[in-house]
């Protein structure tokens, strides 16, 4: 029973991840004055890549092919991982949290080789950028993981999000609410949205996640499109997850928490990118550090109480 | 000390670490005035009974360290026509983690402390990690306006620790260190201002071509 309303969470979230990145972008239109794509954009785009041909440069051998697919197959591997639902994934075992966060290092890992493949300075550089930059983010989820971990005393995700999670928010507001701001911030970067980077721009020397997919075409960008959104839908759904412990609530209305909160996580992406510029490069590994710092502060708070 | 003081307390190691983590002087200015405003609140927050002694303290530090203190610097530096902290010894990054590994120390330090009894957990180590990273900015930043807020977020640091023992510290030891700080930062940002007539930059490191 427990698992066909895990089934069907995950089919609701698969439905409206392409959504998301559409909603950032309105939020960021309307609050910057001008009226924006259309919500559904994203539906519309990868409807029409799936009809139109792949092209290949000449340069790119298999692994520029097998990107797209790792993208979406591992951002799936990680949606079944989250307890979706509330109370259990599809998957779980013990440690399932390490498997997460390298689950989807395994799709970006495709996707900087995919980059590299092509030959092209840019994408090299995007590529070096991307690495760069997880490599700071993936502190700060660990340490939010491991504060987790601390507090409901289970090693995985469906045990980490459960009913310990709601007693733990009554002893530890403030280090749950750290952890919140942290994993925010990690989905940020992770996603590679301002401050980190922007979606919207098109010059290569800015670009870092966008430069990378530049010599993908037809349904294989489709692919790598709907496993960002998908993507972005996960981490949402980790945020969601802490902020809102759903175990308790029936299954209808937990889902119904979900999706609303899907939508939230999405606007306040959007105000991000309405309200500030994209840091310098420079400045992004403090922006990841940042992150880190306040992850690291929740943990003291955890361990020393 | 129920869970509005943990949550001040979270909030003024949040300010630390933006003052360790900003180059622009304002934002710092604007973290150690935030600052100042917890630390007014908290000693309403932590108390069990209300008396005057306690109001007097929240109200006389909330106006000094939130208002005179922040308004002082802001002249300070409007005079000194500096916006940005250039070349700190140690950069902001390593700063941030340098307070993070000073916030780890403070909770360890803190938990081998005889204490009171009553005392909130998180006060001690929030006290020790502010003291700490007070004097990371005040040794490690360049300019003279980041050294004086260096100065405050120590003298934060002492405040909190004296919290530990608010309903017994006489109210005139307390009004005596606030006035001392306040002279302090006066006479400093004079020296801020002299500094800068004299070498038209602010920046501690030249002082060391003084000469006759």
């Amino acid at each position: 029973m427990t698992s066909w309303t895990a089934v069907w969470t995950l089919g609701l979230v698969l439905v409206i991840a392409p959504l998301l990145p559409g909603l950032a972008t309105k939020t960021k239109s309307w609050l910057t004055g001008r009226r924006g794509a259309p919500v559904l954009q994203l539906y519309f785009d990868l409807g029409k890549l799936w009809r139109k041909r792949s092209t290949y440069s000449r340069t790119t051998t298999w692994v520029f092919r097998l990107a797209p697919v790792a993208v979406v197959a591992t951002a799936l591997g990680a949606a079944c991982l989250v307890p979706l639902d509330g109370r259990q994934s599809l998957l779980r075992f013990t440690g399932d949290l390490v498997a997460f966060a390298y689950l989807l290092a395994l799709g970006r890992f495709a996707l900087v080789l995919a980059g590299l493949d092509t030959g092209s300075s840019f994408e090299g550089m995007g590529s070096s950028r991307e690495v760069t930059f997880s490599t700071f983010a993936e502190p700060a989820l660990f340490l939010g993981f491991a504060t987790l971990v601390l507090l409901t005393g289970s090693l995985s995700l469906s045990g980490m999000f459960g009913e310990a999670l709601f007693t733990a928010w009554g002893r530890s507001a403030a280090a749950l609410a750290l952890i919140a701001i942290s994993l925010f911030l990690v989905l940020l970067a992770e996603n590679a949205r301002v401050p980190v980077d922007d979606p919207a721009t098109h010059l290569e020397l800015t670009m870092i996640h966008e430069v990378i997919v530049l010599d993908h075409s037809g349904p294989e960008l489709g692919l790598i499109l709907y496993g960002s959104a998908l993507k972005l839908a996960v981490f949402g759904a980790l945020l969601v997850g802490v902020l809102v412990p759903r175990a308790a609530l029936p299954q209808p209305l937990a889902a119904g928490a979900l999706a609303g909160g899907l939508v939230l996580v999405a606007i306040a992406v959007g105000v991000v990118e309405g309200v500030m510029a994209r840091l310098r490069l420079i400045r992004v590994p403090q922006f990841l550090v940042a992150a880190s710092v306040l992850a690291a502060l929740a943990t003291f708070l955890v361990l020393w109480r | 000390m129920g869970p509005s003081a943990d949550l001040l307390l979270v909030l003024v190691t949040l300010t630390d670490f933006m003052i360790l983590g900003t180059s622009r002087l304002t934002t710092c200015i604007r973290a150690i005035a935030l600052q100042g405003l917890l630390l007014g609140a908290l000693p309403l927050a932590l108390t069990q009974r209300w008396s005057l002694h306690i109001a007097a303290l929240a109200i006389g530090s909330a106006i000094v360290k939130s208002l005179v203190l922040p308004w002082f610097l802001r002249r300070a530096i409007r005079e000194a026509a500096v916006r940005r902290e250039v070349e700190p010894q140690i950069g902001f990054t390593m700063s941030l983690v340098l307070g993070t590994a000073a916030v780890a120390i403070a909770f360890g330090v803190a938990q081998r402390l005889p204490l009171p009894e009553g005392t909130s957990e998180l006060l001690v180590p929030v006290a020790l990690a502010t003291v700490i990273m007070g004097f990371l900015a005040l040794t490690t930043r360049a300019k003279a306006v980041t050294q004086v807020v260096g100065y405050l977020m120590l003298e934060n640091g002492i405040y909190l620790f004296g919290l530990t023992s608010a309903e017994r510290v006489p109210f005139l030891v307390e009004v005596g260190v606030l006035l001392d700080v306040f002279v302090a930062v006066f006479i400093m940002g004079i020296v801020v201002f002299h500094i800068n007539r004299e070498f038209d930059s602010i920046s501690s490191t030249r002082l060391s071509e003084l000469r006759d």
